[in-house]
């Protein structure tokens, strides 16, 4: 493609090139960990400010606006202010774990970047089993949630953990099942496969994205809930709930460790992010023809941060849940509608493409459960509510 | 539980955060040390002790009758009385304090001094600002006395009210002191 495309890619190459010939794939895979280490951490500090800028304005007040230009330095102060401050480790804490539990918490999450596709030709490893792999690496957290609660000897920390490890199942298992129809859909497992199978446009001008079917969107509406629940964001917050928990299994950490948990919290939202845009968002490609002269690259990249902003902005609204609503709603909502419209797809995929029939059958498999189970999943019929304060 | 709650929440949020762009009603924090809101005038801080004329200790108008010091719930002014007399405003002759001290550590700002004084001499102050540099803890007479004009800028009606009924008193006196000073004449 053209030069801006591969931009990325002709500069790993040529700094490779750079390199003796025998230490080559050694040199590129470090650069290509180094470019994604320093484009993600990058983001991780702006997405830390602007989150934090986009939830004042949501809630009329500036954000932070003290530190340097628009208050853009703000990371860089809380970064040094998470370093110099004094790590306290408890004196009944089982200090090894104690000491891991942040490790084993931010090393696997980065090694979820390793199958994401951010642009054409650009997934650091493309391994065939690429979803697998991400889901595998993923819930590799619980392990270390539940290591910092456990160490801590902290009955918040341990509760918190506890919370923490029941959420992060439960919610494990809609967002694999809202993934599946996508897999069925381009018949493989590997990433770059998935965002292949989504080229092209239908109808003449709708591109053929997942999120542009009842089951994509269905799936995507079920994904974005329980990736919310998965990077332990609001609503879905409360294993750190402080109210309750001061903060969950973070209780007796402090300094750097604390922030590694951040980075670490963040970087899962961040993959999981990434994995909504490249199974329901088309990936990179381009949204129409016309539109190709902008980058591969550049398309992930803003779709990501509409998704990232559609995270903070579900954040700035909801409440948060009380913990058997939470689990109640993965298992009687979520987990039901996922294994309906696993069915659906199968449906939409069976019927020939006469679009209008099958669009109208599968959105009405999937909408009559819709308003069946949110009506009753709960066992009462809920009354009509009354927003006073809201209008 | 359709999510139709969701979704005008989301909403409401979202046209906070467009509006906050360009609709000051969005966007209602004030930026404190570089903006500040006009004082309301009720809002009351410490008290403050009303001179008049130029001088501050000359011109006190307390008469250290000690009903604000009694009244105090927590005890924060001392006064000490002096021993000579002068004139007030209605040329009556009256004590003086010696010391006028108000503990600010201890004051909790109720205004029942204020209430309770017989001769319109301590007030509420308004000021707020006042963790600074060479800040004491308790303050003398020097530090609490400040002049009427300055009482009408912070509280105009209550200051007006207080001006007109001493002005009246003023008025009565002097046209007793006419009516007693013109049979004498006579």
């Amino acid at each position: 493609m053209n030069a801006l495309d591969s931009i990325f890619i002709s500069a790993l190459h040529w700094l490779a090139g750079l390199a003796p010939a025998p230490v080559r794939p050694l040199v590129s895979m470090l650069l290509i960990i180094a470019g994604l280490m320093a484009a993600f951490g990058t983001c991780f500090a702006l997405a830390t400010i602007l989150e934090r800028k986009t939830l004042g304005r949501m809630q009329n007040r500036f954000g932070p606006n003290r530190v340097g230009p628009f208050g853009l330095f703000q990371p860089l102060a809380d970064g040094i202010k998470m370093l110099i401050k004094e790590d306290i480790v408890p004196f009944s804490a089982d200090k090894t774990l104690h000491f891991l539990a942040p490790l084993a918490l931010t090393a696997p999450v980065w090694m979820a970047f390793a199958v994401l596709p951010f642009g054409r030709n650009m997934s650091a490893i493309e391994l065939d089993a690429g979803i697998l792999f991400f889901f595998a690496i993923g819930s590799a957290s619980e392990l270390a949630v539940f290591m910092a609660g456990w160490s801590s000897q902290n009955k918040y920390s341990l509760v918190g953990a506890m919370r923490a490890i029941a959420q992060m199942i439960s919610y494990e298992v809609p967002l694999v099942l809202a993934a599946v129809p996508v897999l069925m859909a381009a018949g493989s497992l590997s990433l770059p496969d998935i965002v292949q199978a989504q080229s092209g446009v239908a109808l003449g001008w709708v591109p053929r994205w997942n999120i542009f079917t009842p089951w994509g969107l269905a799936g995507f509406a079920l994904f974005f809930i329980a990736a919310t629940a998965e990077s332990n964001r609001c609503p879905f917050d409360l294993p750190e709930g402080e109210s309750e928990l001061i903060a969950g299994y973070l209780t007796e950490y402090s300094g750097f460790k604390y922030a590694l948990f951040f980075l670490g919290e963040y970087l899962g939202l961040f993959a999981v992010a990434g994995l909504a845009v490249t199974l329901f968002l088309g990936g990179w490609q381009a949204p129409a023809r016309w539109l190709e002269w902008f980058p591969s690259w550049g398309w992930f990249a803003a779709k990501f941060s509409a998704l990232i902003f559609l995270f903070i902005w579900v954040r700035a609204t909801l409440p948060r849940l009380r913990l058997d609503q939470l689990l109640n709603f993965a298992w009687k909502f979520l987990v039901p509608l996922a294994l309906i419209n696993l069915f659906a797809a199968a449906v939409w995929w069976k019927l020939p493409a006469a679009m209008a029939i099958r669009w109208l059958l599968c959105a009405g498999l999937l909408a009559v459960p819709y308003v069946w189970l949110g009506r009753h999943w709960n066992g009462v019929t809920p009354k009509r509510r009354h927003y006073g304060y809201a209008q | 539980m359709l999510g139709r709650g969701i979704l005008r929440g989301l909403m409401e949020t979202w046209r906070n955060f467009q509006g906050s762009y360009y609709d000051p009603a969005r966007l209602t924090t004030v930026q404190y040390p570089e903006e500040k809101l006009p004082p309301l005038e009720n809002a009351r801080t410490i008290p403050f002790l009303i001179y008049d004329g130029e001088d501050p200790l000359a011109g006190l108008r307390c008469t250290a009758c000690s009903i604000c010091a009694v009244e105090c719930p927590a005890h924060c002014i001392e006064i000490v009385k002096d021993t000579a007399k002068k004139p007030d405003y209605l040329g009556r002759m009256q004590f003086h304090p010696k010391v006028f001290n108000i503990d600010m550590a201890v004051c909790m700002e109720c205004g029942i001094c204020a209430e309770v004084c017989p001769f319109d001499s301590i007030k509420m102050d308004r000021v707020f600002e006042l963790s600074r540099d060479g800040r004491r803890m308790v303050l003398q007479m020097r530090d609490l006395a400040k002049p009427n004009h300055y009482f009408r800028q912070i509280h105009p009606t209550e200051a007006a009210a207080v001006d007109a009924a001493r002005a009246e008193e003023q008025r009565k006196a002097q046209a007793k002191k006419a009516a007693s000073s013109v049979p004498a004449a006579s």
